[in-house]
Order: structure tokens, then C-alpha cells, then sequence
């Protein structure tokens, strides 16, 4: 009876110590198991950006073997949805144009302004207040500002030019601009919050005041953050859909005058969705073009603001 | 040389320009506040009277006063269930990775640059890669599943970098302490890392949230309707099975896409309604954001290392 006991204890123990490996390996599978779903989460975000090339490439691809490439970049016409249809794409990269130009005037002087007065002058406490509410800005849906830009700017705007039309470029982008405020504002002054005091401190100690500090010392230094919050912007003003669709009209108009009204790219996109138009035909495939010349767009700008970082990157 | 005099002079003009900046830099930063005061008065005048129970529990209608938004919110809502449920255990599980587990080599460098740059790329790109790859190559149609899909890509980038910043303010002493009693990576990934960055998680999750809600490009990209006259079917059931995902292939429509289809109209009527609607949309993301920068502040002051 004692042995038994015994017995029983000492072949427990031992199948313990036997089990002990096994809970391990379990365990080993498990952390490996789950580290690759996490792995896979990640990649995922590769698969995201190969889904779009791939998408705007092949639907793109099918496009151009029915038109061509030279007509697509120097007809002046874009008239796809009518009986003879044109496919140039230049009076849609114009309104995009105009629109994100004016976007830019209006957010660049003063997301930057903003970033120096937030970033130099202003104490924690109203920086605590202030930086959260500019940032509800960018949280406000865009088709609200497309409704504020058409049925408030607008009429604003006709009190001091009465021959602006209902729909207009400058409405849309100035109202563009507002909103993209935030996003320049935001990393501007991140960039210059990273400028080393002491650079700041040997300003001062020659006598300068914080303007001349931040325009002459600060925004060299942080240039290169600054110059991605302006990529970045001009990005969201050339991507920025609903407003320029509800403020900006959906006619395509070769012009440069930004008191008119023109379709931009994103606004062709959505008015192309907004029919019936079936899977396959010409103008189903059109909208993956525009889509396509939209990234093309921002690439170069995106590449440019790179080459410009580069070329003026400060090291500290 | 220069004068004492006009040293003197150049200084106290410095001096007065100084100031007179920081009075712009404050004007201008209320340009921004000013522009959401206007927004939001200029939606309450047009929209708070159409806004009523009945409001929200009637179909459009050809007929302004008639009008409601049932079948838009209740868009909403499912869209954002796939959003989210999709969103957040990806985003979250890619930011994890990224700062706990993966290797420093090339392809996670390629991860890195790569969710950089889908931030940068247009919401309306994303809609025409849902509408050839979900739509037509998967065959999901211009659904609810569709829509919640295209919005979790959309919403992606934001939550992998509002996890991996919270997860990257936790002191490695904590994992430390947890390695040394034994703990595997994932147990104290799970135990301690994940619950002690839950705040920044949570808020860029609703940041995020609150974005989808009003990106209206996107859908219209898929085909969502602008004029639905009927609700998804039900989730829950009354026979066996109970649940039902039917509704995942339901056509849809959304608050903003309603919106957007009654700003167009020429009629007066009309844009009371979009106006309504837009004041709906505005209270809700301006709540949701607000709940996150509470978070924010609370998850801030009550952790401290």
C-alpha cells in the first residue's frame, strides 16, 4: 500500500517532468502562431497598397488600349459621358489644380503663422486649449464643408463679386484650405518644437526677438518637417473629394480662372459613380484613369517635397 | 555705422513687430475656430427645425417635408460594425508587430515607409480599389461588407500608428519585469504592454472611427445608393439560427452620401434636410473626438512611470 503510494507519486512526478517539455513546445506553437497573425496584420498593409496599383494599373491598362495616351494628355476636351465622347484629361487636372492652388494660399500662410504662434508664442495653457479645437477641423466630414462652402461661402463671396456664379473653384478651395489648416499647422509645429533650444537660446542671446527667431532661425532648421506638413497638405487638397463635387460643379472647363466653375478629378470620379455605368465600358474604365493620373499627381509632389527634405535636411 | 540712436530705434521696432505677430498668429488661429462656429450656426438655423423623432425614423422621400433618415443611419451604424471589427483587431495586431515583434530587416522597413505613405493616399483612390477588387473581382457587390471593408483600409494607417505610439510610451522595465518571472512574449504583450497603452489604442480608434463615419468619396466610389426606400434584413431572427448576415450583402446608403444627394438638389426644401442631416453628422464626430482628447487626458495623468 505504502509503495503503491509511492509508486503512484513517483510516476506522477515523472509524468509532470515528461509534460513539462510538451507545455513548452505547446506553447513555443502558440507564440509562433500568433506572431505570424500579427505578421499578417502588418503585411496586410503592403497587400493594401498592391491592391490599388494593381486595380488602377490593369483597369487603366484596359483604357488606353482604346485610347491613346497623347490624346488622353493634350485633347482640351473631356466629354466622356456625351454621344462623342473626348478624352483629354488636361480640363480636369486644371479644376484640380485651381482648387488645390487656392487651397494652398489660404492654408500655408496660415498653418504656418499658427504653427509659429502655437510652436513660440502662445503659453502650455492656451496651446492645450487651442491645438485640440483647430484639430476638430480635420475631424468635421467633408461633405459639411461641402455644404458650408456652396450654401454659405458662396453667397458670401457674390456680396463682393456679384458675377461669381453658384459654382466656383475659389469657394471650394478657399473652404479646402481651411480645412487642411490643421494638418499643416500641426506638423509644422512638431517640426519646430524639435529645433534644440540651445539653437533658440543663441538667437535670443544675440537679441532677437521671437519673430525674427522663428523666421530666421527656426523655419531654416525645421524646414524639412515643415515642407512634409506642405506635402502633406497639398496632398489632402488634391485628393479632397465632396466639397469640390457639391461647391465646385461637375462640368469640366479648361480655365485657369478660379471664378469659374470646372469639375476636378475627384469630382468626375464621383459623378461617374453616381450613374449606372456598367462594369467594362469606356467611361467605367475612365474613372480608374483619372484615378491613376490623381496619384501620379500627388507622387511627384510627394517625391518632390523628398527631394526637397533631402536637399535642406538639417542634422543635429 | 550705425547710429545709437537708430539701434535704438531698429530694436523698439523689432520689439512692436513682435507683438504685432503675436496678435496675427492669434487671429489667424481663430480663423479656424471662427470657420467652425459659422459652420455649426449655419447648420443649426438651416437644420434644427427639420430635426424631429420622425426625422429619424422615416425613409427619403420625393417629398422634402416627408424625408428622414432611417435608412441612412441605419447604414451607418452597420457599415461602421464592419469598420470596426475589422479595423481594429488589424490595426492593432500590425502595430504590435511592428514595435514588439518584428525583426529590424529589410521588409519591415518596407512595412514602415509603406503605412506612411498609405496615409498620404487619397480616400477616393481607396473607393476605386474597393470597387475593382471587392466589388467586381471578390464579388461582394455594392454592399454593407463592401463598404465596411473599403472604410477599414480607409481608417488603417490610423490605427497601426496610434497603437504603435502608445505601445512605444511603455518603459521596457515593464517587459523586463515580466520576462524575468517567465512570461512569454505574448503574455506580456497581452498582460501587461496592451493594457497599459489601451488609452492611446482606444483614442486613435475613435479618432478613427469618426472619420470613416463622414467619408462619404469612397462609398459613392462602390456604388452605394443615394435613394434606398428599405432596411437591410435583420441580424437577429426570430427562427433557428437566430442570426442571420444576410444583411452583409444588403445595398446601402449612408449619412453623408444622404446628405450629399439633398445638397445637390436645386430645391430649397431639400437643403434644410442636407442641412439637418449635417448637423446630426457634426455632433457626432465632434462628440467622438471630444470623448478622445478626454481620454487622452485621463489616460495621461492617471499613468505615470
Amino acid at each position: 500500500m505504502e509503495t503503491d503510494h509511492a509508486d503512484a507519486g513517483y510516476l506522477t512526478a515523472q509524468a509532470r517532468i515528461r509534460t513539462i517539455p510538451v507545455g513548452l513546445t505547446v506553447q513555443k506553437v502558440r507564440e509562433r502562431f500568433i506572431e505570424f497573425l500579427m505578421f499578417l496584420c502588418a503585411a496586410s498593409s503592403i497587400a493594401i497598397t498592391c491592391g490599388i496599383v494593381w486595380v488602377l494599373l490593369a483597369e487603366s491598362w484596359h483604357f488606353f488600349r482604346n485610347i491613346s495616351l497623347v490624346d488622353f494628355l493634350t485633347d482640351t476636351q473631356w466629354t466622356v459621358l456625351f454621344e462623342n465622347p473626348r478624352y483629354g484629361i488636361m480640363p480636369l487636372v486644371t479644376g484640380t489644380l485651381v482648387t488645390s492652388g487656392i487651397a494652398l494660399l489660404v492654408a500655408l500662410p496660415l498653418g504656418t503663422t499658427i504653427a509659429i504662434y502655437l510652436s513660440e508664442y502662445a503659453n502650455v495653457r492656451v496651446r492645450e486649449i487651442l491645438k485640440p479645437v483647430l484639430e476638430l477641423l480635420s475631424a468635421v466630414p467633408t461633405v459639411v464643408f461641402g455644404y458650408f462652402a456652396l450654401l454659405f461661402i458662396t453667397p458670401l463671396l457674390q456680396q463682393i463679386l456679384p458675377d461669381l456664379p453658384g459654382f466656383n473653384m475659389l469657394s471650394a478651395g478657399i473652404v479646402i484650405g481651411i480645412m487642411i489648416i490643421p494638418y499643416v499647422s500641426s506638423l509644422s509645429e512638431d517640426a519646430m518644437k524639435a529645433v534644440p533650444v540651445h539653437i533658440r537660446e543663441g538667437s535670443y542671446a544675440m537679441g532677437a526677438t521671437r519673430f525674427q527667431t522663428a523666421i530666421r532661425v527656426l523655419i531654416p532648421s525645421a524646414f524639412s518637417g515643415i515642407a512634409s506638413a506642405y506635402v502633406l497638405g497639398f496632398s489632402r487638397a488634391v485628393g479632397e473629394t465632396m466639397v469640390v463635387a457639391v461647391a465646385a460643379g461637375t462640368q469640366p472647363n479648361l480655365t485657369l480662372n478660379p471664378m469659374e466653375g470646372a469639375a476636378t478629378i475627384t469630382a468626375y470620379i464621383v459623378q461617374v459613380s453616381l450613374g449606372d455605368l456598367p462594369h467594362g465600358s469606356v467611361a467605367y474604365q475612365s474613372i480608374f484613369a483619372a484615378g491613376l493620373t490623381l496619384m501620379c499627381m500627388t507622387l511627384v509632389f510627394n517625391i518632390a517635397g523628398y527631394l526637397l527634405r533631402k536637399r535642406y535636411r538639417e542634422i543635429y | 555705422m550705425v547710429e545709437p540712436e537708430n539701434i535704438e530705434k531698429r530694436l523698439s521696432n523689432n520689439r512692436r513687430f513682435d507683438t504685432i505677430f503675436a496678435v496675427i498668429g492669434l487671429i489667424s488661429t481663430f480663423v479656424g475656430m471662427i470657420t467652425l462656429a459659422a459652420l455649426l450656426f449655419d447648420l443649426s438655423t438651416d437644420g434644427l427645425g427639420r430635426i424631429s423623432f420622425q426625422f429619424f425614423v422615416s425613409f427619403p422621400s420625393r417629398f422634402a417635408a416627408q424625408a428622414g433618415i432611417l435608412s441612412a443611419w441605419v447604414g451607418t451604424t452597420l457599415v461602421m460594425i464592419v469598420t470596426a471589427l475589422t479595423a481594429i483587431p488589424m490595426g492593432v495586431g500590425a502595430g504590435v508587430y511592428l514595435e514588439e515583434y518584428a525583426p529590424k530587416n529589410w521588409f519591415t522597413g518596407l512595412i514602415e515607409i509603406n503605412i506612411a505613405n498609405l496615409a498620404g493616399v487619397p480616400s477616393i483612390v481607396y473607393g476605386l480599389m474597393a470597387l475593382g477588387l471587392f466589388v467586381y473581382q471578390f464579388k461582394f457587390g455594392q454592399s454593407i461588407l463592401s463598404a465596411g471593408l473599403t472604410l477599414a483600409l480607409l481608417i488603417l494607417p490610423i490605427v497601426i500608428v496610434a497603437t504603435r505610439e502608445s505601445i512605444r510610451a511603455v518603459p521596457s522595465s515593464m517587459r523586463e519585469a515580466a520576462y524575468a518571472l517567465g512570461a512569454t512574449k505574448w503574455q506580456t504583450t497581452r498582460d501587461h504592454v496592451l493594457p497599459y497603452s489601451m488609452g492611446g489604442i482606444l483614442t486613435g480608434v475613435i479618432i478613427s472611427l469618426s472619420r470613416a463615419i463622414g467619408e462619404t468619396a469612397p462609398l459613392i466610389t462602390i456604388g452605394a445608393l443615394t435613394f434606398i426606400a428599405f432596411l437591410p434584413d435583420p441580424p437577429i431572427k426570430g427562427e433557428f439560427p437566430f442570426v442571420s448576415f444576410d444583411w452583409l450583402w444588403s445595398p446601402f446608403s449612408v449619412m453623408p452620401i444622404q446628405m450629399f444627394n439633398w445638397v445637390s438638389r436645386p430645391q430649397q426644401e431639400f437643403h434644410l434636410n442636407a442641412a439637418a442631416t449635417g448637423l446630426i453628422l457634426m455632433v457626432m464626430t465632434l462628440l467622438m473626438n471630444g470623448i478622445a482628447i478626454y481620454f487622452r487626458y485621463r489616460f495621461r495623468k492617471r499613468i505615470k512611470w
